[in-house]
């Protein structure tokens, strides 16, 4: 009963980590098509970004509570300032090119952002556990749980309610699914796409960021923590179908559930039951659980 | 046209050759792991060809290098060409199963599925800790039909048997891509409806060109296990993958030699850029890579074309 | 439902073929046999089901009922690519050729396909370009009047040779029957009888059976043995084009058939 608790607290707090990491890169695929490998530098960036910030504020004599505010704003902070230079600078001329070869561009890129990280932050590891610390736990019966990753879980919960919103029930969000499901007639009705890629780019790096962000605390913030994200995630978005913000959830929450189940029950197979279950899903269903093959016109 | 490239071919084999025994020994290491490591890249030649891309061809070098490996260490067995086929059979075994799965992707979920098939082999392999987990485990030295060199000579034989098994391999694959299923490369990435209606079946012809491109990834995996006398997980790691696709966008598909001459280039620059600039190895490469992808799209190999070109329209 | 023409065999014998999409009806009740030789045309509105019939007959959609014999074999439900083996080409709507390469490599990579050798390895042991297959090629390319563009990249091509070139690519492994959805669709007036005069005596050198969907009543005046009248997913009227075209049900249901000789939508 006990590990059944356990499994599905750990669970929960696993997907949430998952979904908050998966909804960047999903938007961006979703509504640009490029698969965006620098997802993973984003996330990296706001975990440094974060670790950095929570060393400022561990000097200062501010108030604790503000601590994980001033984190989160920083590397969404350089989430934005990222964003901005990729898109603009670099994607803007490859637009239009294969799919393919916009993922090698961004892979192209990740791997200059990761020696930038080592440029500016070393090769040493850094620790940023004092939000964690400071928020401290509960107990429920006999089982402990931190404040922080219920604080995780209400932030996923957060954005998914906000992604809902703002996709079903604004303009700005219904422009956007028109460009999803058809660029020419959205351009054709007057919608400016550039200025919609621009924004869905920087608004995914910002995500990305913000997973980076408020993981810091519960990791130690060291190199190549950019590339397993950008696997795990791509896992998550592909189980739910790519581009899909439900499918990013229920990934998630799949995902997070079977990984807490095998590290409490079969500790062996932890890493391999995450693409063990993306290979059943994508053997029923290819293009994931919320995306359905387009049939060939001819 | 064809004839002079065989020529030039087989020419410069014979050079690369004649020339190891006169070469210091660290180049000849440096050369042998080169040209194993070219026919990884042959491999994904093979794919690209074809518009496709794979992120986790390390996957069949490393299932190459650890068959290898075991069979060494449970076995004793050592003789070199019977290990090599036997990686190569490996990797192309793993290939034809998840090529069930891949064969039915294109694009990016093909090359993100394949990332993500290595990185679970990568997984498995530093959790388990009879194989030495992250430090994997060496692999004592090859003999070759009886015969068992030792210091300089066994470096000298990898190295021709290595050349030899490159040139079989580029012979086969400049035939595979002289073929019906070779030439359908194209007109796959152009148009599947139509090569359906030819009456092909594109999925097969992918999953044909999935299982060419592991074997050749584990042979090159099984020959540089011979070559470094050690294998470990990073053989499997998204980087080592990384720098294959590197090197494959670099020199472009448009012909077999590239990828040799492309894997030689890569693997003297590597060695000359650690020192120089250690740490920032991955920013040349990523660097180089996008220079390549905007201005030589298809890749150095494509510039030896338009010289070329340039030379017939002369009168 | 009329028979056929002469007492032969039929090449082609569909039997109460139907396709359902969900609860939308595009098919139904489609019985027709074709004989060997035969030019037939089919006429009807858009959505009448016309390409539904012809993409069953090719097996990109699979019949919800019905039998499809092609030389009394049952090729119902078939893949695409088998039922081409057994010698069923078509032609596409829009032009399916590949645009990165040459008029050439376009034929004589569709030539090799066709003349492969069988077996698990047929793919990988037949060479492109054997002396077989150019010379396939190059016939069919004369034989589509195509050659002065031989060596021009597909991409570049007017749409009259793309579409010589699409319906060239269906013809050079000798098929037995062949089906042409619209093969003057995106073609202007002028050049839609000579498309059609060059695509026609080459399918009769060959002693092909044709299928060809049309929208122009004077091309198919002109052209087809006989004319099947497709409406709301079946077939209204089936006989010589005079007596399809004359029939009132025909005149009333299908546009531009009241019209011989005049302007058409």
């Amino acid at each position: 009963m006990l590990t059944a608790f356990a499994i599905l607290t750990d669970g929960l707090v696993y997907a949430a980590y998952l979904f908050i990491v998966a909804i960047g890169l999903t938007l961006i695929f979703g509504v640009m098509k490029i698969l965006n490998v620098t997802h993973g530098s984003f996330y990296a960036f706001g975990a440094y970004g974060a670790a950095t910030a929570v060393g400022i504020y561990a000097n200062a004599d501010w108030p604790a509570a503000l601590g994980f505010l001033f984190m989160i704003t920083l590397a969404m902070l350089v989430g934005l300032i990222m964003g901005i230079i990729l898109e603009r600078g670099l994607l803007r001329l490859v637009y239009g090119k294969d799919e393919v070869v916009i993922v090698l561009v961004t892979y192209a890129t990740f791997l200059i952002l990761e020696d930038v990280i080592v440029l500016i932050w070393g090769a040493q590891s850094y620790a940023a556990y004092q939000p964690m610390v400071a928020a401290g736990s509960i107990e429920i019966g006999d089982l402990v749980l931190s404040n922080y990753d219920i604080l995780l879980v209400a932030i996923a919960v957060v954005l998914a309610a906000l992604a809902y919103w703002a996709l079903k029930y604004t303009r700005q969000g219904r422009l956007l699914t028109t460009v999803i499901f058809d660029r020419e007639t959205a351009a054709a009705f007057g919608i400016n796409v550039t200025l919609v890629y621009t924004a869905t780019f920087v608004i995914g790096a910002m995500l990305g960021a913000l997973g980076g962000a408020v993981m810091a605390p519960k990791i130690s913030v060291t190199l190549g923590i950019g590339v397993e994200v950008i696997v795990l995630a791509f896992a998550v978005v592909a189980i739910g179908g790519m581009g899909s913000i439900e499918g990013a959830l229920i990934g998630a929450l799949i995902v997070g559930i079977c990984r807490a189940a095998a590290v409490h029950l079969a500790p062996q197979i932890e890493l391999f039951v995450i693409y063990g279950v993306m290979a059943l899903v994508l053997v029923a269903r290819p293009y994931g659980l919320f995306v359905r093959a387009q049939p060939r016109k001819i | 046209m064809i004839t002079r490239e065989k020529l030039a071919g087989g020419l410069a084999f014979l050079f690369a050759a004649a020339a190891a025994p006169l070469a210091p020994e660290w180049v000849v290491s440096l050369a042998t792991i080169a040209f194993a490591n070219a026919l990884v890249v042959l491999g994904l030649v093979v794919l690209w060809r074809t518009g496709l891309v794979s992120f986790g061809q390390a996957l069949y070098y490393c299932i190459g290098a650890y068959t290898v490996a075991l069979i060494v260490r449970w076995s004793g067995f050592t003789d070199a060409f019977a290990l090599v086929a036997l990686g190569g059979v490996g990797a192309g075994i793993v290939a034809a199963l998840v090529g069930f799965l891949l064969a039915r992707y294109r694009e990016i979920f093909f090359a993100m599925l394949s990332l993500a098939l290595s990185m679970i082999l990568y997984g498995v392999l530093v959790k388990t800790e009879t194989l030495g987990s992250t430090d994997g485990f060496s692999v004592s030295t090859p003999s070759f039909l009886g015969y068992r060199p030792h210091g300089e000579a066994l470096g000298l034989s990898l190295y021709w048997f290595t050349l030899a098994i490159d040139a079989v391999a580029a012979v086969l694959v400049g035939a595979y891509f002289r073929s019906v299923a070779g030439s359908l490369a194209t007109p796959i990435r152009d148009n599947e409806i139509r090569v359906e209606f030819l009456g092909v079946s594109v999925t097969r012809i992918i999953h044909t060109k999935v299982v060419i491109a592991g074997v050749l990834g584990g042979l090159g995996g099984a020959l540089a296990a011979l070559t470094i006398g050690h294998v470990d997980p990073a053989m499997s790691y998204w980087t080592t993958s990384g720098g294959f696709v590197f090197v494959t966008i670099l020199a472009g598909a448009g012909s077999v030699a590239a990828a040799f001459v492309g894997s030689l280039v890569f693997e003297m620059v590597r060695s000359f850029a650690v020192d120089i600039m250690p740490g920032l190895w991955q920013m040349v490469l990523g660097s180089v890579l996008l220079l390549t992808i905007l201005f030589l799209p298809d890749g150095l190999g494509s510039l030896v074309a338009r010289l070329r070109k340039r030379e017939e329209a002369k009168p | 439902m009329k028979e056929a023409v002469n007492g032969d065999k039929p090449i082609l014998a569909v039997r109460d073929l139907e396709k359902t999409f969900g609860s939308v009806v595009a098919a139904r009740d489609i019985t027709v046999s074709v004989p060997a030789e035969q030019t037939v045309g089919v006429i009807g509105a858009n959505g009448a089901g016309k390409t539904t019939f012809v993409n069953m007959i090719t097996g990109h959609l699979t019949p919800s009922k019905g039998t499809i014999l092609f030389e009394d074999k049952d090729i119902t439900g078939m893949p695409s690519r088998e039922i081409t083996q057994l010698g069923i080409s078509r032609s596409f709507q829009v032009a399916q050729i590949f645009p990165t390469l040459s008029v050439f490599d376009n034929m004589v990579i569709a030539a090799a396909v066709a003349r492969r050798a069988g077996g698990l390895l047929g793919n990988v042991t037949t060479p492109v370009h054997s002396p077989d297959a150019i010379a396939e090629a190059d016939a069919t390319i004369d034989l589509f009047q195509i050659d002065r563009y031989r060596n021009t990249t597909a991409s570049q091509l007017p749409q009259g040779v793309r579409k010589l070139l699409d319906i060239g690519m269906a013809v050079v492994g000798w098929p037995r029957l062949l089906l042409l959805d619209e093969p003057t669709s995106g073609i202007s007036i002028e050049e839609k009888f000579d498309l059609m005069n060059v695509v026609m005596s080459a399918l009769k050198t060959r002693k092909i059976t044709v299928l060809f969907v049309e929208h122009d009543m004077e091309i198919v005046a002109r052209f087809a043995d006989r004319v099947l009248a497709f409406y709301d997913g079946t077939v209204i009227a089936d006989g010589t084009a005079h007596e399809t075209l004359d029939n009132p049900r025909v005149q009333e249901l299908i546009s531009g058939v009241r019209k011989p000789g005049g302007a058409h939508a």
